[in-house]
This record gives structure tokens, sequence and C-alpha cells, in this order.
């Protein structure tokens, strides 16, 4: 239903991440035991043979423009080590339950203050549009950080079309609410009132950075990942990048978000990765990117918009970035 | 009863290790996933506030079976829950922290300090642990002892208060823990629950 005929201009992903090469290099760590007990990190003895990059292949263009050339985190762990509640709060529940949610056919409701409000289909909402492959930080509120790159379209190309009038100051976002597929929607000690909700400012939603993702490491995306159209806004912590939505609406008011509703004082608003405005919990001067090693941790400095401040940080100029964190 | 005292107690002790030796394996076969020290503290946290409510057990078992073979183990089991709260600690403070930011760590974030009081609660009653020091410490042996109960309360804070979002586990072992400090309560009377309180002679 992603699949889409291939631009001529487009690389195919086998020419820019040889999925051999890389399961290769999987499976050559895989018999690194020593060498993790020896301090070169913890690599992984499952055998990356047995955890091919699933779903289907889509076609992109490689922008190398709006790409890290950092090392990507393995496919592995990007998709067995997420934080999706509503699948549970361990890192592994998502990729052990996320099955439960159906993504084929899937819609988006679209409404609020724009001239071209309705229900669209998945396919209808990609189909104008060429994929890409931005290769982006994620920086996680927890302090650790992945390198992932995703495939999908701008949301500076996608938005527009549906007109938001001059009232739209702000898009808010949505993901499923479903109990029967979603499993920790169930829960009756959870302080999440679902559905989960996110929002942007519009400024914010139509920088060049701000992604629409359907697809990792060249293929479609996993359901634990946000199947099947996930948000991906780089210089603000994983949170913000809201998975599986159903709904975007355009609004005059700034949204409220669901961790802001839970704990304000930890989570706000705007939620740009800053080294300097500590968790109330813990620091967020460094981050773990993973994989980490447990004798060797991969420790890195935060970066202030995880180190995307040329394309964002005049969204911010002249706002205290300690209140407005 | 006919229960052999030294097969339960190699039982236990076995027992006991198990969550360790699987950490260990785990950490060999680099199983761990690719945030291991963040898994790794988070396991012998969470093993060691299991092991203190084992410890906790004891009592009610021991009354609600009429064998005193339960008591044979508590010293055991309570050391334990100390070895994993020690390990989870230097894990903490290793693999996580790096032993960098000390100072903001055990001072601003009340997780942190929830649980480092709790750990300087279990440290007199690790080293007073011995049966000498039973003996030396005599009646204060036990008012001392009962510092277990604020110690597994701090625990739960400390577990309680490091939530993001859902906290049906908290409430399980918030349940569990009322549960076991109730029923002293209810047994021995509430004024059994304060710690360091040694009664007159009778
Ligand atoms: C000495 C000071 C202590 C420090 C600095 C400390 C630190 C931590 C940290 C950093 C976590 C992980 C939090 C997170 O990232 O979500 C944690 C979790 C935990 N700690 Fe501690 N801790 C301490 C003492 C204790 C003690 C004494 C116990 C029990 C006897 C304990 C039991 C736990 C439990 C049950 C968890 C939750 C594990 C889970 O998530 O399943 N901690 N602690």
């Amino acid at each position: 239903m992603l699949i889409k005929k291939r631009p001529s201009w487009a690389l195919s992903h086998s020419e820019i991440t040889p999925e051999s090469v890389y399961l290769d290099r999987r499976r050559f760590m895989g018999g690194l035991v020593a060498a993790a007990l020896a301090g070169a990190g913890v690599p992984r003895l499952v055998d990356a043979a047995a955890l091919p990059v699933q779903g289907e292949s889509l076609d992109y263009a490689a922008m190398p423009g709006f790409s890290t050339e950092e090392e990507k985190t393995p496919y592995e762990d990007v998709t067995r080590y997420n934080n999706f509640y509503e699948f549970g709060t361990d890192k592994g529940d998502p990729a052990k339950y996320a099955d439960e949610m159906s993504v084929d056919p899937w819609s988006v409701t679209v409404e609020g203050e724009c001239g071209k409000p309705g229900t669209y289909g998945l396919e209808d909402l990609v189909r104008p549009h060429d994929y890409q492959e931005r290769i982006y930080r994620l920086r996680c509120v927890e302090a650790w950080s992945m390198v992932v790159p995703w495939i999908g379209i701008p949301l500076a190309d996608l938005l527009p079309r549906f007109e938001p009038n001059s009232r739209a100051k702000y898009v808010y976002f949505e993901t499923l609410y479903d109990p029967d597929q979603m499993r920790a929607q169930r829960s009756l000690f959870s302080t999440i009132d679902w559905p989960y909700q996110e929002g942007l400012r519009m400024d914010e939603a139509m920088n060049e950075l701000s992604f629409m993702a359907v697809g990792l490491y060249g293929k479609t995306l996993p359901k634990q990942n946000g199947a099947p159209m996930r948000l991906v806004v780089p210089w603000k912590y994983g949170f913000k990048s809201i998975k599986s939505i159903v709904k975007i609406r355009f609004q005059e008011e700034r949204p409220k978000t669901t961790w802001e509703m839970i704990a304000p004082q930890e989570y706000g608003f705007y939620a740009n990765v800053n080294p300097e405005v500590d968790h109330p919990r813990w620091s967020q001067k460094r981050e773990r990117r993973l994989p980490s090693g447990l004798l060797s941790p991969n420790w890195i400095e935060t970066r202030k918009f995880n180190g995307y401040g040329d394309q964002v940080a005049h969204l911010y100029k002249g706002m205290d970035l300690t209140k407005y964190y | 009863m006919a229960i052999p005292l030294l097969p339960f107690r190699i039982l236990v002790f076995v027992l006991s290790c198990m969550p360790f030796a699987l950490l260990v394996l785990d950490i060999v076969t680099g199983s761990l996933g690719p945030d291991p020290g963040q898994t790794v503290t988070e396991a012998l946290g969470l093993s060691a506030l299991q092991l203190m409510i084992a410890t906790l057990f004891i009592t009610p078992l021991a009354r609600w079976t009429h064998w005193s073979g339960w008591i044979k183990v508590r010293r055991m089991l309570g050391l334990f829950a100390f070895f994993y709260a020690s390990l989870h600690l230097m894990a903490f403070l290793q693999f996580i922290l790096g032993w960098g930011d000390l100072w903001a760590t055990f001072t601003k974030r009340p997780y942190i300090i929830f649980g480092s009081l709790a750990f300087l609660l279990l440290i007199p009653l690790a080293a007073t642990s011995t049966k000498a020091m039973m003996r030396r410490l005599g009646r204060q042996w036990k008012p001392l002892h009962r510092l277990v109960y604020p110690a597994v309360a701090l625990v739960w804070l400390h577990f309680l208060f490091q939530a993001r979002s859902d906290i049906t586990e908290m409430v399980v072992y918030g349940l569990v823990v009322a549960f076991l400090l109730g029923v002293r309560g209810y047994w021995f009377g509430w004024r059994s629950l304060v710690p360091l309180r040694i009664p007159k002679r009778a």
C-alpha cells in the first residue's frame, strides 16, 4: 500500500545501505563475546541473520543534506528497544505486543482550522509524495539516543495539502486509541489519559526537519516503531515524535500534550533537547548512544537542539528555554 | 517437622543466587539489549526489593506453618537483599552516572534520596547480622533490626517516584509491603513497627 513507483532519480535502499554488509557486521559482532567482557561493549549473541529488516521495501531518495554520518543504531536495537507506552512500559514490550495492533487499513482524520478537513486513507496521504531517507539522531528524554534511517515525507509538504488557514497556529496529533489492540491502554493504574496527544507550533511543523515517517531501514515501519505513520522531530525529545497517528488538527490555541498533562514540571510543550535543563530526575548533559556497552558505556555529550541548532534555533529566538522547556 | 534443614538452606541459597547468575549469563552471552547499564541497574534493584520482601515474609510464614525452619534462612535472605542493593548502587554509580554529577544526583533527585536513605538504613542491619553481634546487642538487636520497616517503605517510595506513567507494578509491590507490615501490626501491636524502641524489661 505504501509502495510506489520508483522515481528515476531515486536510489534504492540497497544501493545506500547494503543489507548484507550490515547483517554481516552484526554476525561478526555476535562472535565477539570475549571482546565484550574485555570492555568492547556488549554485542548480542542473537544472530542478526535471524532478524532481517522487516516490512515492505520502499523506494526513496537518500537525503545526505538531511542525514548524519554517525554510525546507525542497528536495526535490531531500533526495533526492539522502544518506548511506546500503549503496549507497556518495558522497552521490550512494544516489540512483543505491537503485533496486536492492526494497521491496514489505516486512516487519518484531519480537522480544525483548515480548508480540506476529512478522513484520509493512508494511501491518499502519501500518494502525491516521493519518499526521502533521512538519517536523524533520536534523543530520548531518558538520556539515551539512537541514529535512525527514517523513510518518509517532509511535514512541510504534507500539511499544506489540507490548506491550514490563518487561525492555524498549532497542529495537534493523536495516536490510535483502541484498548482491544493496545494492551497497556487497559491498565488500571496508568496516569496517561489516552489517547496519546502531541502538538507543534505551526512554524515548528513547517520546519524543513519535521518529517512524517512511514518506514525505517528502507522498509515500512515495524508496528513497535509507530506504524504506519509517525512524526519525527529530531531536535526534540523522542516523546514529541508521536506514533501511529490517527488524527491531525489545526488549531489556534496551544494543545496540551500527554506528558505535559501528567508531569508539567518534567515535560514541557516544547521539549527541545537541551543539556542545560535537567530533567528533575536526571541530568540531560550526556546521553548513552545505543548500543552502549556495559564496561565501556557509549557516553556522548548532548548537544543543544540535538545538534540541529542551525536549522531550528531561530524558531526560539528571544524565548527563555529554561522556562519554555 | 521432618523437613531437613540443610537442603532447605541450600535451596534458598541457590534461589537467591539465581537473579545474579542470570544477569551474569546475560552479560556473558551479550543478551542484555542495547542499554545494558540501565538494564543491569534495574534488575539488581528489583532483586534487592524482592529479597527484602522475602525476608519480611519469614515471620508470617513461620507463624502460619508452625515451622521454625523459616527463621533459619532469614539472615541469609536479608544479606542477599543487601548484596543486591549494594550491587545496584554500584551499577548505578558506574554504569549510569559514570561517577559524575554526584552532588546534584544525591541532593536534588527525590527518588535517589529515598533509595539512598533506604540503603543507609540497611548498612547497620547487615553489619549487625552476625551471631556475635546479636549476642553483643542483646535486647537492642530486635529494635535495631526493625529499621527494615522504614527501609522497605523508603525503597517503595524510591520505586514509586521513578514511575513514568504506569504505576501498576508499584501498586502491587505496595500492597504486598502494606500487608507484611499490617499483619505485624495486627499480631504484635502497631508499636512493634516502631524501630529503635527498646521495650522495658518485663
Ligand atoms: C543507594 C542508593 C540508590 C540509588 C542511587 C538507586 C538508584 C536507582 C536507579 C537509578 C534506578 C533506575 C531508575 C530508572 O531509571 O527508572 C533504580 C531503580 C530501582 N531501585 Fe534503586 N537505588 C538505590 C537504592 C535502592 C535500594 C536500597 C533498593 C532496594 C533494596 C532499590 C530498589 C530499586 C528498585 C526496585 C528499582 C526499580 C527497578 C525496576 O525498574 O524494575 N534501590 N534505583
